[in-house]
């Protein structure tokens, strides 16, 4: 491959290589991301590739594996280019069908097409789906239409223009005010301004300085960078030079979680291709610009994601914060000058400096612009990734977006910004979301993580799901944090085992404050939070468990019981079969009885109990109800014969 | 190296450039507790029982005075109400794990933390890390390390190294503020000691 010497040479190059694509030949696109990959795409692959060859096509239609579209829910994904047909949850055994029927003959299998479950309509079109037509996919939009190992994908999608605009028209100083005006944030937590940042490194002293791309996501269900740097690795790539170039910075770190072997590998492979290509090492574009990118791989500690901690594990220490009162722009990586921004922030730079400030601006609301990638998950229909318009809605994005939460159940909470968020209840659901509303409410916008929980959360059980977490991943240096957790989990544990005290919630609220206030890192300093904003928003499930000992929600084992309504059982034998702990007792015609000091409460009984009958139940915070006599358990039943 | 006017309990102290609140006050002989702080080591801000309050910028934080550095005109309270709040409930998580350190005792009177608060934890250690950087940075052996993380970290010998060094040094027992350096370390040698002889011999 030729160098890329100037932007000129660029836009022959991308002219060739569309020149080479007729745009009505059709294109297999298949999502090939790490969640559509769990859910087979590698055998549909396989069976795409023998049918086209089978069916002797190989000239006639292109096949690409492309990262993550998003719709993770209904995986694994088709979309047929050039009408952008939308196959949903396909397995091997379709494609025969699919190759026979839409591409050769131009037929839509109906079978296959996303059914909205409003309407009971057929859509044919992947931008029709609700969960598609509510978004704004100027990050992640890319990702469906690109092989993450082509660089032709993305410089036929104009990948690199951006950088050969700002190499070669304009100065240092036009590029980092251009993200200034745009008043981009951090995509990785705090929301700080990524310009102001970029400046701060800029203008401190020393000659080596740093720019670094954070991908050591860890919040639980999150796993937007992952995507995307699986996906569309240029993207990021380009950005991170655009940045270096505005800071003044020849040497750039991707730190990537080793648990994430797909976005390593190919972002390996894009490094590559852009040494090949010219985009990464000296005198970029002609433009006497060096720049060069070592891909550093995370051990696996959260805490690593954090970024003093992550710039200390770079110099091959143990990942541990250390304090920002030098801010790392100023004082980073080996002292020097470091400017780290997450996958997300660097992805959106190449938009900025193509579209222009401006134009970035006008998205989103005064304080946060532009987009943000969201990873929807938990109790909602359409679980995947998202990407909207900062200001949106939280109730767009669960109920247009997500579709809304599956079978008949009720809206609970969203926790948003992962173990460092809070949870927001269901009459803050039309607050606009953005990184200072989001704050306001006593969570935080964090990388983006957006977990939707239904009436059957505990929110308790919740803020101890979180705090244990926490409790692991904490480094463990500072007292307030590691100790502070660890009192705050054992009371969490405790009043979820109906062992809570008056006076829990203060000595909660006492050490929250504690942890908040006097901990190193921003780790421990938002540790609290979904303990604080789970007894801001749900107090009384709080109270119910210290005082009445019971869970609203049927949660917490030691406060349910699960019992046998004599009047509905049939003595259908189906529970005392399947009880795995044997504590059901009864026979044919005679009612079941569970021996509460057997029960593991695993809620097998409940799961298997027919419908129709609807004999088990749950209870929390009552006795459980004596078990009939055994002289009263046999069922009289009307013989067949009269 | 400039000078830095700033303000500590209400008293104009000089101070040079990247010197730590910690240094100012003491310069001036205002004493703020410190359990993880030694003049040797480099600063390490994980006890954070010299937490002060500071306004800077038109802003009250909580900051480490041990770690934060000087600068012109900021205003520092080594006691205020929050101060003394979270000094407290801090003393009262240490406790936990050390409930007889006369240190801790003597700073929880101080601070009317009470040392039953919370349930007594099995450790003795509250990681203050102070043998474990002292090995490492004065004495340049690193017998002595932090294993795990979060709330099971812990500090441990190494033995390789430990058989080899400590016997003579043991310099970091003094250091300990809580005394648990030594069960530690009796611990490691009983350990150790079968293979003792012949390694000495």
């Amino acid at each position: 491959m030729p160098r890329i010497n100037s932007p000129a040479e660029l836009e022959e190059l991308r002219k060739g290589i569309l020149s080479k694509r007729d745009p009505n030949k059709p294109c297999i696109t298949l999502c090939s991301g790490t969640a559509c990959h769990a859910s087979g795409s590698k055998e549909v692959a396989a069976s795409i590739e023998e049918e086209i060859k089978k069916q002797g096509l190989s000239a006639k239609v292109d096949f690409r594996k492309t990262g993550c579209h998003g719709f993770c829910e209904k995986g694994p994904i088709i979309v047929i280019h050039p009408e952008k047909i939308c196959y949903l949850q396909i397995d091997p055994k379709d494609i025969p069908e699919i190759i026979s029927q839409t591409i050769k003959e131009k037929k839509v299998i109906e079978r296959l097409l996303y059914t909205d479950p409003s309407t009971n309509e057929k859509i044919i079109h992947e931008f029709e789906i609700p969960f598609y037509k509510n978004q704004e996919r100027l990050v992640f939009g890319s990702n469906g239409e690109i092989d993450p190992a082509s660089i032709d994908d993305y410089l036929a999608l104009g990948g690199y223009s951006a950088l050969a605009k700002a190499l070669s028209q304009m100065t240092r100083e036009q590029v980092l005010e251009e993200v200034k005006k745009s008043n981009l944030r951090g995509r990785g937590g705090g929301g700080f301004p990524a310009g102001r940042k970029w400046e701060e490194c800029r203008n401190a002293p020393g000659e080596m300085k740093y720019v670094i791309v954070n991908a050591d996501e860890g919040d639980p269900g999150a796993y937007m960078d992952r995507s995307l740097l699986e996906g569309n690795p240029h993207s990021v790539l380009e950005g991170l030079t655009i940045g270096a170039y505005a800071i003044g910075s020849h040497e750039g770190y991707i730190y990537v979680r080793q648990e994430y072997p797909l976005a390593v590998e190919n972002v390996g492979i894009a490094i590559q291709q852009a040494k090949e290509h010219g985009f990464l090492g000296e005198n970029i574009f002609g433009a006497g610009f060096d720049f060069t990118v070592k891909v550093h791989r995370g051990a696996g500690a959260f805490v690593s994601g954090e970024s003093s901690a992550l710039m200390t594990a770079i110099e091959g220490r143990v990942g541990e914060p250390r304090p920002k009162y030098i801010h790392t722009a100023i004082k980073g990586v080996r002292d020097r000058p470091s400017c780290l921004n997450n996958v997300e922030t660097w992805a959106t730079v190449p938009l900025i400096i193509n579209k222009g400030a401006d134009w970035f601006a006008q998205l989103g609301t005064e304080g946060s612009k532009g987009t943000k990638i969201f990873s929807l998950v938990g109790k909602v229909n359409n679980t995947g990734l998202v990407e909207v318009p900062m200001g949106i809605t939280l109730r767009d994005i669960i109920y247009k977006v997500g579709g809304g939460i599956p079978g008949d159940k009720k809206f609970k909470a969203v926790q948003t910004g992962g173990p460092s968020g809070g949870c927001i209840p269901e009459e803050q659901l039309d607050m606009k979301v953005d990184f200072d509303e989001l704050a306001k409410a006593g969570s935080m916008m964090g990388s983006g993580g957006m977990i939707v929980m239904d009436e059957d959360t505990c929110m308790v059980d919740l803020a101890r799901y979180f705090l244990d977490f926490l409790s692991d991943e904490s480094c463990g240096k500072c007292v307030p944090c590691r100790e502070g957790i660890r009192q705050m989990l054992k009371i969490l544990t405790n009043i979820s085992k109906g062992k809570g005290k008056e006076g829990d919630i203060e000595l909660l609220e006492e050490l929250s404050e504690v942890t908040r206030d006097a901990s190193l890192c921003a780790l421990g300093r938002t540790a609290a939070n979904p303990v604080l904003s789970t007894i801001r928003y749900f107090r009384d499930e709080y109270e119910a468990h210290i005082k009445d000992k019971r869970c609203p929600a049927y949660v917490c084992k030691a406060l349910i019981s699960y019992y046998i309504d004599p009047e509905k059982c049939q003595a259908c034998m189906i529970c005392l079969k399947q009880c795995p702990a044997g504590a059901i007792s009864g026979g044919k015609n005679q009612i079941h009885v569970i021996d509460q000091e057997k029960c593991t409460k695993c809620g097998t009984c409940l799961e298997v109990c027919p419908p129709r009958f609807g004999a088990v139940k749950k209870i929390s915070g009552e006795p459980v109800p004596s078990p009939i006599p055994e002289e009263a358990r046999m069922i009289a039943r009307k013989s067949k014969e009269t | 190296m400039s000078e830095i006017t700033l303000q500590i309990d209400g008293r104009k102290v000089e101070a040079k450039e990247g010197m730590t609140i910690l240094e100012a006050a003491q310069s001036i002989g205002i004493s703020i507790p410190t359990l993880c702080h030694h003049e040797k080591l480099e600063p390490y801000g994980a006890c954070r029982i010299c937490t002060v309050e500071i306004e800077a910028r038109g802003r009250t934080n909580l900051v480490a005075a041990c770690l934060y550095p000087v600068e012109q005109n900021l205003v520092v309270r080594t006691r205020s109400e929050k101060v003394d709040k979270t000094r407290k409930v801090l003393l009262e998580l240490m406790l936990a794990h050390a409930p007889d350190a006369t240190k801790l005792q003597d700073l929880a009177q101080e601070y009317g933390a009470d040392k039953a608060r919370f349930e007594k934890e099995s450790s003795f250690c509250i990681l203050c890390g102070l043998c474990v950087r002292y090995c490492a940075e004065v004495k340049k052996k690193n017998a002595i390390g932090f294993v795990d993380r979060g709330t099971r970290r812990e500090v441990i010998f190494i033995p390789e190294i430990a058989s080899k060094e400590c016997e003579d040094c043991k310099e970091c027992f003094p250091l300990c503020p809580t005394e648990a350096l030594q069960a530690t370390f009796l611990l490691t040698k009983a350990l150790m000691s079968p293979s003792r002889p012949s390694a000495s011999e």
